[in-house]
This record gives structure tokens, sequence and C-alpha cells, in this order.
């Protein structure tokens, strides 16, 4: 028997989550409701002037973003944990660093891709100019995939402990950079100054975590199963 | 092939075992024994380099399982309490997957031929989470049937929640990779007789 490629077995193991999440859907259909519901809240709560609501647009879908991403961390490791197959993971002859990338590849996939498709139907609901959503889109689908990569540090320093409120505590703090360039750079175009500059932050923060965060989460997830 | 000198064990302050010896060669099986929370799993844990032992050395072919790293993971199948067998998926997805997680490459044959014998041919594609306790074990142990190629299995209670059918027929595996020169350390509270060319036992005091 030969020994399977790395890219055979990260994308197996990628292909395993999709599939699981696919029969699970109803966690997925969770966050993306959850997004739509604590966005939708904001006009009832602040009223529906429609200037207002258009200037508070870009924040309000990225707090929501935030929030929702959050709700779904737990579930990154948690099952796996359980059930032992992290324990096979980190026997796996492939560096785990990479495994938790295909990990993290799917849970975005599965929790932040949605959460951009339905970006632009909050977006209306709040007035945005649609010429915005160019901008609006290219930053979720720059900023979404950080989230997941931070997140995965969270999901896996609070592996094993009780409650899910703790991972949201250390999280969301180390979210606020995407917070700040997404709904900046949306406000940015919208104010006609153009926002090449917070997408390029936020292509930054992007790369950063792609080489830092799956080298931390290995790092976390050792030590939570010792 | 695989040795360990001096090997202690530290569970939250409590010192577990210490001054463990052992060599094992080709074809040789090392039976842990012990009360519950004596240190079995922490042993087993430790070989697999999952635990790092507080005091002692742990080789490979001569060298520090920690120095091989990835090489050394290449080397044996572990089987733990969990066995990692997911809900959503069937028999024959888990198996698949967690070969591939292994690095073991397998086909539709192997994966169909391991899993009918461990006589889960014919739920093989229903989702795992509808098969009791003891058939989420064959699952589990399904996976070494494909692992004949790793020297070393390193097996966690292999015989919990199994029946008689099934005892045997991890036993008559265990045996023949034994027989191909293979080393299996295992820890079970069951009196099971497996013929091995060579045994060593390690007795843990509680």
């Amino acid at each position: 028997m030969s020994e399977l490629s790395l890219s055979g077995t990260l994308h197996s193991l990628a292909q395993r989550d999709l599939m699981i999440a696919f029969r699970r859907r109803a966690d997925v259909l969770t966050t993306v409701f959850f997004f739509v519901i604590v966005a939708s809240l904001f006009p009832l709560g602040v009223g529906p002037e429609a200037a207002l609501l258009r200037s508070m647009a870009a924040g309000v879908l990225w707090v929501a973003a935030l929030l929702a991403s959050t709700l779904a961390l737990h579930r990154l490791f948690a099952a796996d944990h359980a059930d032992g197959t992290l324990e096979q993971m980190l026997l796996a002859p492939q560096p785990l660093s990479l495994l938790v990338l295909a990990k993290i590849a799917a849970h975005w996939l599965t929790t932040g891709l949605p959460l951009v498709l339905v970006a632009p139907l909050i977006g209306l609901q709040f007035g945005l100019n649609t010429a915005e959503f160019p901008v609006l889109l290219a930053a979720l689908l720059l900023g979404t995939p950080t989230l997941s990569l931070i997140g995965a540090i969270g999901a896996a320093l609070t592996l094993g402990l009780r409650g899910s409120g703790l991972i949201a505590l250390l999280v969301l703090p180390l979210y606020v950079p995407v917070l700040v360039f997404g709904a900046g750079a949306i406000e940015a175009s919208a104010a006609g100054l153009g926002a090449a500059a917070h997408l390029s932050v936020l292509g930054a923060l992007l790369l950063f975590t792609l080489v830092f965060a799956p080298w931390a989460t290995a790092a976390a997830l050792r030590i939570a199963v010792e | 092939m695989l040795s360990f000198n001096s090997l202690a064990c530290e569970r939250g302050e409590r010192r577990l075992f210490t001054g463990l010896n052992c060599e094992l060669a080709a074809s040789t099986l090392l039976e842990v024994r012990g009360a519950n929370g004596s240190g079995k799993t922490s042993l087993l844990r430790m070989l697999c380099g999952l635990l790092d032992p507080a005091a002692g050395t742990i080789l490979w072919r001569g060298e520090e399982i920690h120095a091989l790293g990835e090489q050394y993971r290449g080397q044996f199948a572990y089987l733990g309490h969990a066995g990692g067998v997911k809900d959503e998926l069937t028999a024959a997805e888990n198996l698949r997957f967690s070969a591939s997680l292994a690095s073991i490459v397998i086909d539709m044959t192997s994966e169909a031929a391991a899993l009918a014998w461990f006589g889960l041919g014919d739920h093989a594609h229903l989702p795992c989470k509808t098969l009791s306790q003891g058939q989420r074990r064959r699952v589990a142990l399904a996976r070494l049937r494909l692992s004949a190629a790793r020297p070393l299995w390193i097996l966690d209670e292999p015989f919990t929640a199994l029946d008689a059918q099934a005892v045997q027929l991890t036993q008559s595996l265990i045996e023949s990779h034994l027989e191909q020169g293979g080393i299996v350390v295992l820890t079970t509270h069951q009196d099971v007789a497996i013929k091995a060319p060579t045994v060593q036992r390690i007795e843990l005091a509680a």
C-alpha cells in the first residue's frame, strides 16, 4: 500500500467537513439567519430614517457578520475533539498546520461564504447604493476568511472548556481590525475616496493570518489534546 | 524497534508510574495491564507522541520519536478510546476518510473488503448514527485491516463493546499482524489469549 499525497489528504479532509456540513444543513442556516436577523434588528431599534440607515449600513453589516461567524466557531474542532478524530489528525503523517488550514477552508465555505452571498440583501434593506456592492463583496471576500482563520485560534484555545461564551470574548477583540477596515472600505467608497487602500489592508491581514493562524491553531490543538 | 527507558508519567501532580523500561523487537506483543487510572492510556498516548513523558525517552529504531516527527507518525496505527467515527457519515465514508487522514491509499475493493470482514457489508452505506456501539467500534477497527503496512499498532482497549465474534476477528487480525513481523501494544481488561511469537507484559500499579 502506497502513501497518499499531501494534497490528497487535505482535499479529502476538506471534503469530509463539507459533507458533514451538508448533512447538518440546519447549522449552516442558523448562521445565515442569525446574520440576517441581527442586521434586521437595527432598523427596528433606531427607526426607519433612510439617511441614518444608509450611513450605518456598513457598520451594521460587519458587526452582524462578526457575531454570526463567532456563533459558528465552536463547531470547528469540538466534534472532532469529542469523537477522537482530532487525535487522528495529530497523528497523521502530514503537517498539522496544513490539515488545520484544510478544515478552516471548509469552515469558511460553509459559514463565511453564505454570509457574503446574503450580504447584498442586507445592503438593499439598508438602502445601500448598488454602486457600493462590488466594494462590499470584495471587502467581505477578503475579510471573512480572516475571521475564520483568527477564529480557529480561539476555537482551539477554548477546546474542552465549558461554555461557548468564552470563545466570543477571546475572538471578538481580535476581529476589530477586520471590522474597522471592512466597514471603512464601504464608507470610503461611498464618500468617493476609493476603497483601494482599505481593501489592500484587508488583503494584507488575510495574508498575515493565512501564514500565522494555522500554525498557532496547530500549537493550541496539541496542548488541548494533551 | 520500539524501546523506552525510565519512562515516567505525571497527571495533575500525581505520579502514575516511573522507571518503565521496555524493548520491543519485531513480532512482539506488549500487553499493558493495570487498574483504572493506573496510566495505561497515558502510556499508549506517550508512545504515540500525543503526551510528553515527565521523564525518560522513547526510541523508534534507535531515534527519538519527537525528532522523527512525521516520519514516525507514518510508522504506526493508533486506535484510542474514541474511534473517530462520525455520526453523519456512513461506515464506508468514515473508513475512507480516516484512511486518507492516515495517508493510506485505498480503493473501493479494499474498502468493501475491510468492512465486509468486520460484518459491516450490509451496513456500509448507512449513517453511523444508526449503528450500535459495537458496530461503530467495528467501523473504527476496520481501519486496522488497511494498516497492515504500518509496523506498529497501538491499541487502547480494542475489544471494548465488541461481541464474541468481533473479538475473535480483531484477535486474528492482531495475530496475523504479529506473524508478519509487526509490533502490537495494547491494553485490555478482557482475557483474550492472543497468540504471539513473543509476548511481554507490563503491569501498572494503581
